[in-house]
């Protein structure tokens, strides 16, 4: 399959700030690649270098099979982009805004109407399609600026944290429009600091922190980069961790970690269910002291705080969304 | 499409959005009249028996091209703050990533405004007639002198385009250009005679374009003194084609510059 965004050796520099420092990456046609990092990374810098709005210092990228400096006008009628803030005009209608982007795309007027037409009915916005979008909740800006984004018929989709600020049912209906955008066909370059979001929507992802590259992969594999499965259990009294630790220790593949405090027991696995059950049933006759038992896979978290040291979310993020507790000691 | 067409026609589209909103807020238009007309009223009967004109004219035709040339002026700062505003909100970065003309958003807004001035001109000129205002030439004349105040406005909003693209804040843009505009259009012959003024700031106002372009009505509108004395400075002497010249020279500058600013804009 043919890569629809390549990315080669990219550098940019605002004044002494380095913002990307060499950042390589490929997305293949028909696919969804999650960029993902904390806030000054350099994701909204890639996505602005690849949809012709910046011009990088050194490196290349080809989006389309077009080179976005040489052929920028010719990129540019092959994109869509959907940048951070719902850049729809607020004194325009809905049907307006999409009118006006499909004119700018010089489709001829009917068709640009047709076209309006057709997206504000698949975003759900025919109800509001004739009031001026000043009135649209946020949720409703954000589909406005997707719909407007789609209008030509892009190839290639740039969603610069599409669901920033979204409250979570109207992020929950956002990712229901990607999903079906992506299953049509169009590639897409989502940027995002949710990570559930990324694993949710992307095929590949790729990690970035201050302009570098730090990992990428499948959800799968940059899971697997920070460790497998793990045992994870409460009990009502700590008294009866110490017998419990040394029933179970054979099952796992590392030592268990042991916290007191919390009454929390958490011990490397692998085997899936089948531990899980065999841990009970060792357990047997101390149940009754435990609570909150289970196999604990590794979220996106995880592997963000193990990858740059910090949790995704609490780099000058004004986003109040505790990143989940990372399992005590269990990364490296 | 020809790229000549498609930037007319690119632009065609920007002009309709920025109309939009005119149409949509209003208070946009009665703001824009609204001050205009209070100038008119109070220049015309607080100031007007104060100040010293030559025989044979009243306050009222003297006064009312220094207030077109004022609002009209004034009136193309709105391009600064509206390039500003687009900015901010990130539709400046939504058209350029669009395949459309790179100098359609700034000819739209600008044309827009434009559109905005001859209703804030319209609606001053009517008031005028209303407070003892006349136009004392032919209809090809007074035609000329709108024509005049409207281009050089339209030369100002180009500029102030290029102050929004760099201050990118609204607020910002107003608060300098009210800085630049008001010391211009009050250091100029817009309210009172230049012969009132001291000498150095006499100079100035002389060849101030503000000045010309408020002689050139005049004279275009009938409202100066038949045989009366202009000062000899040449641009008073010339005021329509000084005011042409400065017109053609901020176009000239302004016009690539901004569209070049706007290329290589982006929002923050």
């Amino acid at each position: 399959m043919n890569d629809a965004i390549v990315v080669e050796g990219l550098v940019k520099r605002f004044g002494a700030t380095t913002a990307l420092d060499g950042v390589d990456l490929t997305v293949a046609e028909g696919s969804v690649l999650g960029l993902l990092g904390p806030n000054g990374a350099g994701k909204t810098t890639v996505v602005r270098i690849l949809t012709t709005l910046l011009a990088a210092d050194e490196g290349r990228a080809e989006v389309a099979g077009l080179d976005v400096v040489r052929d920028a006008d010719a990129v540019r009628a092959a994109i869509g982009l959907t940048g951070q803030y719902a850049a729809v005009d607020e004194y325009l209608t809905g049907f307006e805004n999409l009118e006006m982007v499909g004119r700018l795309y010089r489709l001829p007027k009917a068709e640009a109407r047709t076209r309006a037409g057709e997206l504000l009915e698949r975003f759900d916005l025919v109800d509001a399609a004739n009031r001026p979008a000043k009135t649209y909740s946020g949720g409703m800006r954000r589909r406005l600026d997707i719909a407007a984004s789609l209008i030509n018929r892009p190839r290639v989709l740039f969603l610069d944290e599409p669901t920033t600020g979204l409250d979570p049912r109207s992020r929950l209906a956002m990712w229901e429009f990607i999903a079906e955008l992506a299953d049509g066909g169009t590639t897409i370059l989502l940027t995002t600091q949710y990570l559930e979001e990324a694993d949710r929507l992307a095929d590949r992802m790729v990690v970035i922190d201050r302009g570098q590259v730090i990992a990428r992969g499948t959800a799968d594999e940059l899971k697997a980069q920070v460790g497998g499965e793990r045992l994870e259990f409460t009990v009502t009294d700590a008294a009866a961790l110490p017998g419990m630790v040394e029933a179970l220790r054979p099952l796992g593949v590392d030592e268990p970690n042991v916290d007191v405090a919390s009454r929390r027991f958490s011990m490397p696995v692998s085997g899936g269910a089948d531990v899980l059950a065999e841990a009970l049933r060792r357990l047997d006759g101390a149940t009754a002291q435990i609570f909150d038992i289970g196999l604990r896979r590794p979220d996106l978290d995880d592997v963000f705080l193990a990858l740059t040291g910090h949790a995704a979310e609490e780099v000058g993020t004004d986003h109040e969304q505790p990143a989940e507790p990372a399992v005590t000691g269990g990364v490296r | 499409m020809s790229s000549l067409a498609a930037t007319l026609s690119d632009s065609a589209v920007i002009t309709k959005r920025n109309l939009i909103k005119v149409k949509r807020v209003p208070d946009l238009i009665v703001f824009a009249t609204l001050s205009p007309i209070m100038f008119v009223l109070l220049f015309r009967y607080v100031f007007g028996g104060a100040i010293n004109l030559p025989p044979g004219i009243n306050y009222a035709e003297f006064l009312l091209p220094g207030i077109f040339a004022q609002t009209v002026v004034f009136g193309s700062t709105v391009t600064g703050a509206s390039i500003a505003e687009d900015l901010q909100k990130g539709l400046i970065d939504r058209f350029r990533s669009l395949p459309m003309s790179r100098a359609a958003v700034l000819i739209g807004r600008t044309v827009a405004d434009a559109g905005l001035n001859v209703i804030s001109i319209t609606v001053m000129a009517l008031t005028g007639l209303a407070v003892g205002w006349r136009i004392n030439s032919s209809v090809v004349e007074a035609l000329g002198g709108f024509l005049l105040l409207l281009v050089f406005a339209y030369a100002i909003s180009w500029l102030m385009a290029l102050v929004g693209l760099l201050v990118r804040t609204p607020e910002v843009v107003n608060n300098a250009s009210f800085m630049v505009i008001f010391p211009l259009t009050f250091a100029s012959n817009a309210f009172v005679p230049l012969e009132s003024f001291p000498s150095v700031l006499r100079t100035f106002a002389e060849w101030n374009p503000v000045s010309t372009v408020v002689q050139g009505a005049r004279e275009l509108f009938g409202n100066t003194v038949p045989g009366a004395p202009v000062p000899d400075a040449w641009p008073l002497q010339n005021p329509v084609l000084y005011t042409l010249l400065w017109t053609a020279v901020i176009l000239a500058v302004f016009v690539p510059l901004s569209v070049r600013v706007y290329r290589r804009t982006a929002a923050r």
